[in-house]
Formats: C-alpha cells, structure tokens, sequence
C-alpha cells in the first residue's frame, strides 16, 4: 500500500515537471529570436572568431631604410622577408622618416640596415647588424618582431631548416602547422555555451514574476524541485543542439578534427551545460528582474572569456587571476574540450575538471532550490 | 466537514513600516458567495494572498478548508481555484494551451483531461477563440479565461479577487450567474470587488478599509444595522446642497446620483426627513429610503477615516 501511494505521487511528480517543460518549448517555439539566436549565435561566432581571431603573426608592412644598398644589404633584406613574418611595404631615405613613419602608423615597424652592415657581420664582437624599430602598442604584434632578433642569417646561402637546428629544438606534439582557429574552436564553444544557456536560465524564473505568471504558478500543487527541472530539460536539449551544430561546422569550414573520443566529448559538453543551467538558475531566483538579470550573466561572461585560457594562456596569468579562473566552470571545460579534440586526452586525464563541473551544477542547483521560495514576498 | 471554509484570526501583514492588513477576523462559510469589499488599496489582495500561502502571514492566523496555512499550504491548493487581480497566465501560449497546461500541473486524469477543457471552454464562451494567443485577447476576454482557468479542477473553494473588472456589463452579469450556480452546486466563493451592484448580490460580505474591518455580516443585517437612516432629496438643483450638507454633525454624507442626493443622517435624530427639510428647504421632495450597500460602504468606510 504504501510503495503504492509513493509510486502515484512519483508519477503525479513526473507530470508536473512534464507540463513544465511542454509548456517551455511551446514557449521557446513561439520566441523566435530566442529560436534564431540558438542556431544564428553560433554559426556568426564561429565564422567571425573561426576567421579572425589569429595569432600566426604574417607580413607586417615594414617600412626599410637601406643606407648600405649592395648586394649584401638587399640579400639581408630578402631573407628577412622570406621568413614571412615582414613584407616590405616601402623603401625610405633616413631612420628619422622611418620613425616618423612608425608613429604614424603607416607601418608597424622600420627596418634600418646601417651603412658598415657587412663589417658589422664580419667581426666578431657580437654587434647587431640592423635594427628594426617596432611599433609596441600591439604586445601579439611586437613579440612576433622581436623574434626575428634570433634570425639566423648567411649571406652565402639562403636560410634552411638546419640552421635553426642549432639553437632548441622545438617539437610541436599537437596542431603541429599552430592553426589558430583549431584553439579557437573548442573555447568558442565553451563561450557560445555559457552565453546563450546561462543568459536563456536566467532569464526563465525571473520573468514569469515580471510578467505576473508567478502568482498563478505559485498557487498550484507544483514543487519548487519539479518547476526547476522543467524549465531545465529542454535547454539541455537545446544546448546539445549546440554543441553538434558548432562541431558540425568547425569540421566544415576548420578541418576540426575530434582526436579523442567523441562520447567523452559529449559527456563533458553535457556536464558545462548542466552548470550552465544550474549557473543561470541560482540567477534567476536571485535576480530582481530580467534586466538584472541579464547584467549578472555578463558579469560571469566576461570573465569566462577573459580568463578561462580561452583569449590568454592561463599559464601566463598572475596567481590570483589563476585562482578567480578556476571557479569558473569555462576554465575547466576549456581545459577538456581541448584536452579531447586536439590532445586525445582520456577520461584519467580529465576527471579533475569533470568532477569540478558536476559538483558546480550540484552546488547552483541547491543554491537556487534554497533560494526559490514559493512565496510573492 | 467543517462549516467555515475561510476563517481567520487577527490576520495581519506589514510591509516595513506599512500595515496592509490589521487584525483581520473573517469567517466564510461553506456554499455561500462571500463579497470582499473595499476600496482601491484597502488590502483585499494581501489578505487573499495570505489565504492562498502566497504571502508569509505577520501576526494571526488563518485556516482554509480546516488546514493551518502556511503550514499546510500545499495541501489545500488542489483543492482552491485562484483567480488573480493581474492577468497571470502565459501572454505567449493560447487558450487552449493555457488551459491544458493547468489542468497537466494540477494532476487532472489524462482521460478526462480534453473533455473537460472543452467543457470550460464552452461554459466561459472560449470555444470560439481556443487557438488565439492569450496575450491578444480583449479585457473581458482574459477575465474569462482566468475563470476557465480557476474552476477548471472543480475546486471547493475559489478565491477570485475583482474577477469582473475590466468586464462589460453583461459578461459581468454572466459571470455572476455563474458564481450563484457554482455555490448551488456546493462551491464557495470568496469574491473581491468594490462594485456596490455586485456586493449587493452576495449571500455575506466583509467590508475592508485600510486594511481594517469595518463592517461583516448578510447584506440584509448590515443594511439594518447602518446607524443613520437614508434621506433622499429629489429636485431641480440638488448638486449645490451636498457641499452645505456635509459639514452637519448629524449628517453623515450626501451622494448625488442623478437628479436626487442621498443623505445619511444619524439614527439619533428622531425624524430624519423634517430635520433633512429643516436644512434645506421646502423646494424639494424629501422621503426617507430603504438603505443600500452603498450607503453601508459609505457609512463605513467614511467612520475611520474621521476618527
């Protein structure tokens, strides 16, 4: 008798969050926007970012005072061109227009080879040759240039691998040819992810107490449990529609390439979703109305973006900044989602950073339960 | 069964500083229209959302269908229809949608979930506009659908709180025929309005000022028990004598309607009508009248503001 009347009152709960959720896609149906933003979102950010964001620094115009002009100085010049990360944008008269030029930012930077550049090279007191005079302002910009103070460089032939050789060894283990967007790609879906589920949740309680739908809602036998997990399921859904899309297009228009297992990948996207929703949830009951709401969910956004490793090398980052990082739910999907396509890293590898995404939706999610009151006041 | 669904005990709630309501007694008993009357602002809505569980009580207490609210609450909304003030439900669903979403959330058996949809429906002259959005329908319109909505459980009790503003003056009337034929069938109603025609059609009222009790009883007792008798002066040019009226200790108030003014004169005056002629003159028709729930509303709304 008893499992009996548990039995009914677990179907009668199952029914109450069904009709949530029902009620949520036929609201999500009718919103075109929200619709348009879940497939429109990704498919901008991905070509946009995709394309654009780009740390492969190539053919800076540089502007070149050439007060030698043989054939020792012209070959000099070549070979630092044929390194691609210079191109030569025009020839100057004196080092003082090539600054002028500089400042002006017509040019990024003035090669100045000086008139006893041969004997500079010949002896052997280790003086420099040339000197490139390097807009600072962009950092990306001025520490590709500053690499070219390596440069190897033998009038007698043109420059060869061998010679790099001599100095370290590098030996790239993964996206050996360093194409950006396939670093981009992984931490664009970490980023689209947060954006468009967290700010969705976050939205979802507080505006049905804007609109007034609270007080009708409030007033039937629903449980706060079973009204937070209706409105989360079909954005878990619609999340993974997501993630297929933007992997779906990261294979067309990058190549992507998914080196590790797919499954794992999945289960990962799942669990940032999950504390995604629980994320805009514990906003949501927070919030005093959809506008705050909004503004607390790119509270979180920035930093997800700034900080998660996804635009800056989380091992260059200060300590503090470190620590703030890894509360982020970002950080760790991005340590994942990298660690799966481009790595192949396992499940051993990654289940520090799962573990902190499961326990991240459980802790929301008992926040935003404890914080929801079936009450108006 | 209990014979009061509603009872109430020194009911309060304050918000900060401010009393909304103060010391509430109310007994509402079963199969009867109940009539909360009050002005704009006197606390009807608080002390129904109290009754409902939806507001946290400040002192008192409250009883619904024989259980403890807040305590237990949940326990009696399957059994409660609540209609609110604001329209609540979902602008951007339709209202055959809104309909089946209540009766999901409320547990409705499946098998007769569509059936009685349909039924609602029909009642409250929605079959025609099933497939339109919510949002776009008329006042009257969401009125309806609210009504649908709050008797679509067959609850025993509902609490609709000014279910006819913004309502034309038949679907008014519609909707009270309506709310006599539920409390024939054993429903009852607690019924929030500040419409005088309205509150003169129901079985008992509490009448509600500045979120204080001012007068609680069967129309016919209140009328009785109003303490001035009512003097109606009919003539050519009444509407400059309210003014001069007013300002008397034995008269109370002076409502034009019409050609005729209204005036309440304490009970104490022995012939109220040759003291109302006293007043004013011989050019005008003076009788005394049977008192209405306006002039109960007036008489008992216009004693605290005074004191």
């Amino acid at each position: 008798m008893h499992s009996n009347g548990i039995l009914r009152s677990a179907s009668a709960s199952l029914r109450r969050v069904m009709a949530i959720c029902v009620k949520e896609l036929i609201q999500l149906r009718r919103d075109r926007l929200t619709f348009a933003m879940v497939v429109a979102i990704p498919l901008i950010q991905l070509l946009l970012f995709g394309y654009t964001i780009n740390t492969d620094v190539r053919n800076v115009p540089v502007a070149v005072v050439d007060q030698r002009d043989n054939f020792f100085s012209r070959q000099l010049i070549e070979d630092l061109q044929a390194s691609q990360v210079i191109k030569v944008h025009t020839h100057l008269e004196t080092p003082q227009q090539a600054t002028d030029w500089v400042r002006a930012g017509k040019v990024s930077a003035a090669l100045i080879v000086p008139r006893d550049v041969e004997k500079r090279f010949y002896n052997d007191n280790q003086e420099p040759i040339a000197q490139l005079v390097v807009d600072g302002s962009d950092t990306i910009l001025a520490s590709a240039l500053k690499g070219l103070s390596d440069f190897p460089f033998d009038p007698s032939q043109p420059p060869s691998p061998r010679q790099l050789a001599k100095n370290i060894t590098v030996d790239l283990l993964y996206n050996p040819e360093q194409r950006a967007a396939l670093f981009t790609v992984p931490g664009l879906l970490g980023v689209i992810l947060t954006m468009t589920l967290t700010m969705f949740t976050a939205i979802a309680i507080v505006r049905e107490r804007e609109r007034g739908n609270l007080e009708l809602l409030i007033a039937t036998p629903v449980k706060t449990p079973e009204l937070m997990l209706g409105k989360l399921v079909p954005y878990i859904g619609l999340g993974l529609l997501q993630v297929v899309i933007i992997l779906l297009l990261g294979r067309f228009f990058f190549d992507l390439p998914v080196v590790g297992s797919p499954t794992l990948l999945m289960l990962c996207c799942l669990l940032f979703i999950f504390a995604n929703l629980g994320l805009g949830l514990l906003i949501s009951t927070r919030a005093p109305n959809q506008l705050g709401a909004m503004q607390m969910a790119v509270f979180i956004l920035l930093p997800s973006i700034l900080l998660s490793g996804f635009m800056f090398p989380y091992a260059a980052m200060p300590r503090f900044a470190q620590h703030l990082a890894e509360i982020l739910p970002m950080t760790h999907f991005i340590r994942l989602t990298r660690g799966i396509i481009l790595r192949g890293a396992d499940f051993s590898d990654l289940a520090g950073d799962m573990l902190f995404l499961a326990l991240f939706f459980i802790g929301t999610m008992i926040e935003a339960l404890k914080s929801f009151r079936k009450k108006l006041d | 069964m209990t014979e009061y669904v509603i009872e109430a005990e020194g009911l309060t709630k304050r918000f900060g500083d401010f009393t909304a309501v103060q010391g509430l007694d109310m007994q509402i008993q079963r199969g009867q229209v109940h009539g909360f009357l009050g002005p704009n602002g006197s606390g009807k809505t608080t002390a129904i959302r109290m009754m409902c569980g939806l507001l946290d009580i400040s002192a008192g207490n409250v009883r619904v269908l024989g259980l403890e609210i807040p305590e237990y609450a949940e326990e009696v909304r399957d059994q409660v229809g609540y209609m609110t003030q604001r329209f609540s439900h979902y602008q951007d669903m339709t209202v055959r949608e809104n309909l089946m979403f209540l009766a999901d959330i409320r547990g409705m058996p499946r098998k007769q979930r569509t059936a009685r949809v349909d039924e609602v429906l029909g009642e409250y002259n929605l079959a025609q506009i099933t497939g339109r959005l919510a949002g776009d329908l008329s006042g009257g319109q969401k009125r309806r659908l609210s009504l649908a909505g709050a008797v679509l459980t067959q609850p025993q009790l509902l609490m609709l709180d000014e279910p006819t503003s913004e309502v034309d003056p038949n679907t008014r009337r519609d909707m009270w025929s309506r709310f006599f034929r539920l409390a024939a069938e054993g429903t009852s109603i607690l019924v929030s309005t500040h419409l005088m025609d309205e509150a003169e059609r129901c079985h008992r009222l509490t009448i509600l000022n500045q979120g204080e009790k001012v007068a609680d009883g069967t129309t016919d007792e209140l009328k009785q028990r109003l303490p001035q008798s009512v003097v109606n002066i009919h003539g050519a040019d009444v509407s400059g004598l309210a003014d001069s009226l007013s300002d008397d200790g034995q008269i109370l108030a002076a409502t034009q309607s019409g050609l005729s003014l209204r005036v309440l004169v304490d009970r104490n005056v022995g012939d109220p009508v040759g003291y109302v002629r006293s007043r004013v003159g011989n050019q005008y028709q003076l009788a005394q009248i049977e008192a209405a729930i306006e002039d109960v509303f007036v008489a008992a709304t216009m004693d605290t503001s005074d004191a």
